[in-house]
């Protein structure tokens, strides 16, 4: 039972890891509808950024925090470029946008690699979050409990923006009917380019804080990326309610299953049940209701 | 719904389907063409008449492969470098043609078909992961050409064409064991990356662990690259095992290795034998974490010997004093040599008389002296346990009398009877 408890808070642990790396995703995929495969490579830059900083400060509790910041900007930056330069023309033509930020991530990867060297760097994690605490008979370490924290607040402020902000209001109606917005006065041009800024900017987030966790290498977005539109998907676009639902059932399911069997059979269980649950309800978790009628 | 959200999560998903079939399709597409049609060994279009002579040297330079393969390309270019400055090989100077195998299979098996057949290189040097020297070997089979394989891997081959001067499990893998249960290890939990190397490997451990009287607690495989271990490391921790073997690849070490630190399991009290984990590799898992721990090679850059201390320091010399020289890099280096070595003995560049008279060819290398077993292809290697310390680097704290002879299929021990046919 202990071991079943325990393995429950690992899933919610593994959860807000995904959470957090899709959190981004879910707004430029869920809410804008644009496959960004580059995703990845903008969780790398934040990583880099953590880096990059830890290096210039020294202090490892300090250039955290400042790396936080700093993070969501290289990120929302580096998104904002690729809006404005690629993906804008493209908007009509999902599959090609694929392809160009698939290609765009290969060349960010290199970039990495020309700039950085191919062999991973070592982000220290602050002298504060080393070690772990006992909870319910399982040793959750404390840079676990921090990305939780922060997946919570970074969806704490994703949503008070979305919902009480002007900017937030005109996204929401530009997902809602984009045709019925522009007429009401919004320019979705701009709107698009700040969604998809703050969408880029939580990948930049999501780096920093993955490197306390895992290794910051060229090829370190990689392995979120699938993860994270696993969780988009399963969750429904354009909700961030079906994301964090999504995340923390993903997680609790591949904690429960890695219990039970080995690590990748994990995988497999978890993928199943993706593809079952799909086919059930191919909309995900939670839909827009919407009254266009595409 | 709105204009934009015309890709719903049903057509995302065929369309990745799609895209993995079609990558699919043309992979067995290019193992078909590889594997069938040139069957017939072409004539070698080798050019030694001239004062050079060439040879490859195939490597990933991008890709997830490239954090380790570049070190590779860069040893290899050193021993080229050296050699052409005492004088060549057979008086001619050695000219590397480089290609980039970007972490595919597929693309080694390509570039080596293009090195042998269109650059007519002597021979190549190269290759990492297991897929792609499996990759390359029906390729140098049918061109009859020289493949120089530098890394530790599962065994359990042997081929004309290739040269193993990596080690076998018989020179890396049993002697870690045979330090564990000396060291008086009873229990050992087994964790390790999804592919045939880790496979192999723990299948190997656990005979002879069943033959040895230790307990085998849990046995993980996580996919390649994954970085979510909580889970197993708890299970690890609760399992109580005296030492835990990993063979896990890459990336994946450093969240092991941090969690494995966070959830407050140290050196002493459930030691990690490592046997993927290098100087190069330290450094991104953070010395802090993974301090005291131990790895299972043939050769550290503290290695005390005045070939190695010349080897470390021309390396430097050449690609500056911050980088470090670890095992791959030192066999790969070495197989230059041996491969120099074996052209003088044989005074010919050709296949069949390097093949010849590759048995005993020997050289000094920084790990000591090494020898071709020319049954096997392999050579005789000195096995060594290293701990990390706290400045990065490896020191040996084991070492076997002795180099150990190949035996890549284990005829040698019986309790491995069988492991040998599993392939």
């Amino acid at each position: 039972m202990d071991l079943l408890v325990g393995q429950l808070f690992t899933g919610l642990s593994t959860g807000s890891i995904l959470l957090l790396a899709a959190l981004g995703l879910s707004l430029t995929y869920g809410q804008m509808g644009v496959i960004n495969m580059a995703h990845g490579e903008f969780i790398m830059a934040g990583c880099y950024t953590a880096y990059v900083v830890q290096q210039a400060v020294g202090d490892a509790g300090a250039s955290l925090l400042i790396a936080l910041p700093v993070g969501f900007l290289v990120g929302g930056a580096m998104g904002l470029v690729l809006e404005t330069l690629l993906i804008r023309r493209l908007y009509h033509r999902p599959l090609d946008t694929l392809l160009v930020t698939f290609g765009v991530g290969l060349i960010l990867q290199q970039v990495a690699r020309d700039v950085f060297g191919a062999p991973a760097v070592n982000v220290a994690v602050p002298e504060a979050l080393r070690g772990g605490v006992d909870l319910l008979g399982v040793t959750v370490p404390k840079t676990r409990l921090f990305i939780m924290a922060l997946a919570v607040v970074s969806v704490a402020a994703v949503t008070l923006v979305l919902r009480f902000t002007p900017a937030g209001r005109r996204i929401r109606a530009v997902v809602g009917n984009r045709d019925l917005a522009e007429t009401a006065g919004i320019s979705s041009r701009r709107v698009d380019a700040g969604t998809f800024f703050i969408g880029s900017g939580l990948a930049g987030v999501a780096g920093v804080a993955l490197t306390l966790i895992g290794s910051t290498s060229p090829t370190t977005g990689q392995s979120y990326l699938v993860d994270a539109f696993l969780v988009v998907v399963a969750g429904g676009m354009g909700r961030i309610k079906g994301a964090v639902v999504a995340a923390v059932a993903l997680g609790a399911l591949q904690a429960v299953f890695e219990t039970y069997s080995t690590a990748s059979l994990a995988k497999v269980g978890v993928f199943l049940v993706i593809v079952v649950f799909l086919q059930l309800r191919p909309q995900g978790l939670f839909t827009l209701r919407t009254r266009s009628l595409a | 719904m709105p204009l934009r959200l015309k890709l719903k999560a049903r057509d995302l998903a065929r369309t990745l389907a799609a895209t993995a079939a079609i990558t699919g399709l043309v992979a067995t597409a290019a193992c078909g063409t590889r594997a069938g049609e040139e069957t017939a060994a072409t004539e070698s279009c080798v050019d030694t008449s001239g004062d050079t002579v060439k040879v490859g040297s195939l490597n990933s330079l991008s890709g997830t492969m490239a954090i380790s393969e570049t070190t590779v390309r860069d040893a290899i270019a050193l021993a080229v470098k050296e050699i052409n400055a005492a004088g060549g090989v057979q008086g001619k100077t050695v000219e590397i043609v480089a290609e980039d195998g970007a972490s595919e299979p597929t693309v080694f098996a390509e570039k080596a078909e293009k090195l042998i057949r269109e650059d007519c290189v002597a021979a190549v040097f190269g290759g990492w992961t297991s897929a792609s020297r499996k990759a390359m070997l029906p390729v140098f089979e049918d061109n009859d050409s020289l493949l120089y394989y530098p890394v530790q891997y599962e065994g359990l081959e042997a081929s004309e064409n290739i040269f193993y001067t990596g080690a076998t499990t018989n020179q890396q893998i049993i002697p870690a064991l045979d330090y564990l249960a000396e060291t008086g290890v009873e229990s050992i939990y087994l964790v390790g990356s999804d592919y045939v190397f880790p496979r192999t490997a723990n299948a190997i451990i656990n005979a002879y662990a069943e033959a040895h009287g230790i307990e085998v607690l849990g046995e993980d495989y996580v996919t390649l690259g994954s970085t979510e271990f909580s889970t197993i490391v708890n299970q690890v921790k609760s399992a109580g095992a005296d030492a835990v073997f990993n063979t896990l690849n890459g990336d994946s070490n450093v969240a092991f290795f941090r969690e494995y630190a966070n959830v407050g399991l140290t050196a002493e009290d459930m030691p990690v034998m490592s046997v993927s984990i290098a100087e190069e590799e330290v450094g991104g898992i953070g010395v802090e974490n993974i301090e005291g721990q131990l790895a299972a090679w043939n050769y550290y850059q503290t290695v005390d010997s005045p070939a190695n201390t010349a080897f470390v320091e021309a390396f430097k010399a050449e690609y500056g004093a911050d980088r470090v020289t670890s095992d791959p890099m030192e066999a790969a280096y070495t197989s230059v040599y041996l491969w120099a070595a074996t052209v003088e003995k044989a005074g010919s560049f050709a296949v069949a008389d390097v093949q010849a008279a590759a048995d005993g060819v020997s050289f000094e290398s920084p790990e000591g002296t090494v020898v071709i077993d020319g049954d096997t292809h392999h050579v005789t290697k000195t096995a060594r346990i290293g701990e990390i310390r706290a400045d990065g680097l490896l020191y040996t704290v084991w070492e076997s009398e002795g180099p150990i002879e190949p035996d890549p299929f284990l005829e040698g021990y019986d309790w491995a009877a069988g492991l040998g046919d599993t392939e």
